[in-house]
């Protein structure tokens, strides 16, 4: 546990957030983008829960932080969800390029 | 390198190869998978950080709730044996381009600060601790953001059930025409004027 340093599993979270980003600007389904959003969550929890590993170990606050980021992102998915099966029954499909009305 | 670093690195591998194939694979339901994969992996790194409690909840919310939530919206709108279509070279080498520029950017800056390690110190995690500072009304107590967050979920599930819901009130209205609004008040009052109609 000690012998591995933080900035070791700050790599970590920061790879992960840079694939989700990656993710989130090749793919142009709504599904594959929202599983992109989710590993950019997870790599900032992993973030505030080392953070609070490492350096105020006498404190929770990180693991709260983490959390209510968990809450927010299963309320996140869901409404996320119930957008894009609205969107499949209107346009048959939850392309992002297909969904266009808006666009100006 | 004592066991519990290759421990770490082990899980870091896996984490960030599953996360790498479920953005790059072109199947869906096989990026689904990945996902949940990585997800895994992620609980067992909190489990290797001694957070139990935390790593408990991710596995329960992400891999038993989110994930699950992501398959079945995938069966209900996709053909899942299909492709995707393959994104554009231009677009692909842009994104790759950007990760790594911001990737190695970030890690240039967290490997110049150099972080003092204090991990000597044990952590006092467990379930009762975190349970009594959530609902503590003290200053260092999360009473506060627990019930707001306590109200956006409430908020958040009647939403998507709004969202998702399939649009009746617009039928009987094309239905009944001028009357409809009369016939919505006497729905509600009397539920035999449906039988009726």
């Amino acid at each position: 546990m000690s012998d591995v340093p933080l900035s070791h599993i700050l790599f970590v979270s920061t790879a992960l957030f840079f694939i989700g980003m990656y993710g989130l600007f090749t793919r142009r389904n709504m599904i594959t983008m929202l599983m992109a959003i989710e590993l950019m969550l997870n790599s900032v929890n992993i973030n505030f829960v080392a953070f609070n590993k490492y350096l105020f170990p006498d404190k929770l606050d990180g693991i709260f932080f983490t959390i209510f980021i968990i809450t927010i992102a299963a309320a996140e998915a869901a409404i996320a969800i119930a957008i894009i099966i609205n969107l499949y029954r209107s346009h048959q499909s939850i392309d992002v390029e297909d969904a266009t009305e808006l666009k100006f | 390198m004592s066991a519990s670093a290759i421990i770490f690195y082990l899980i870091s591998a896996f984490i960030l190869g599953a996360g790498l194939l479920a953005v790059t694979t072109r199947k869906i339901f096989r990026a689904a998978i990945w996902l949940l994969f990585s997800l895994v992996g992620i609980a067992a790194l909190y489990f290797w950080m001694q957070v139990e409690f935390i790593a408990a909840i991710q596995i329960i919310v992400y891999v038993g709730g989110i994930v699950v939530l992501i398959i079945f919206s995938i069966f209900l709108t996709q053909q899942s044996g299909k492709e995707m279509p393959k994104p554009s070279t231009g677009k692909t080498l842009f994104s790759i381009a950007a990760a790594l520029f911001g990737l190695l950017f970030t890690y240039q800056l967290i490997d110049q600060y150099g972080f003092a390690n204090n991990a000597t110190r044990p952590m006092n995690v467990t379930v009762g601790e975190i349970g009594t500072q959530m609902l503590s009304t003290t200053e260092h107590g999360y009473i506060l953001p627990f019930e707001v967050v306590s109200m956006l979920l409430l908020a958040a599930m009647i939403g998507c059930i709004v969202i998702a819901m399939k649009n009746n009130g617009g039928n009987i209205e094309e239905k009944t025409g001028e009357g409809s609004k009369l016939m919505i008040h006497t729905d509600i009052s009397s539920p035999q004027n449906i039988q009726e109609d």
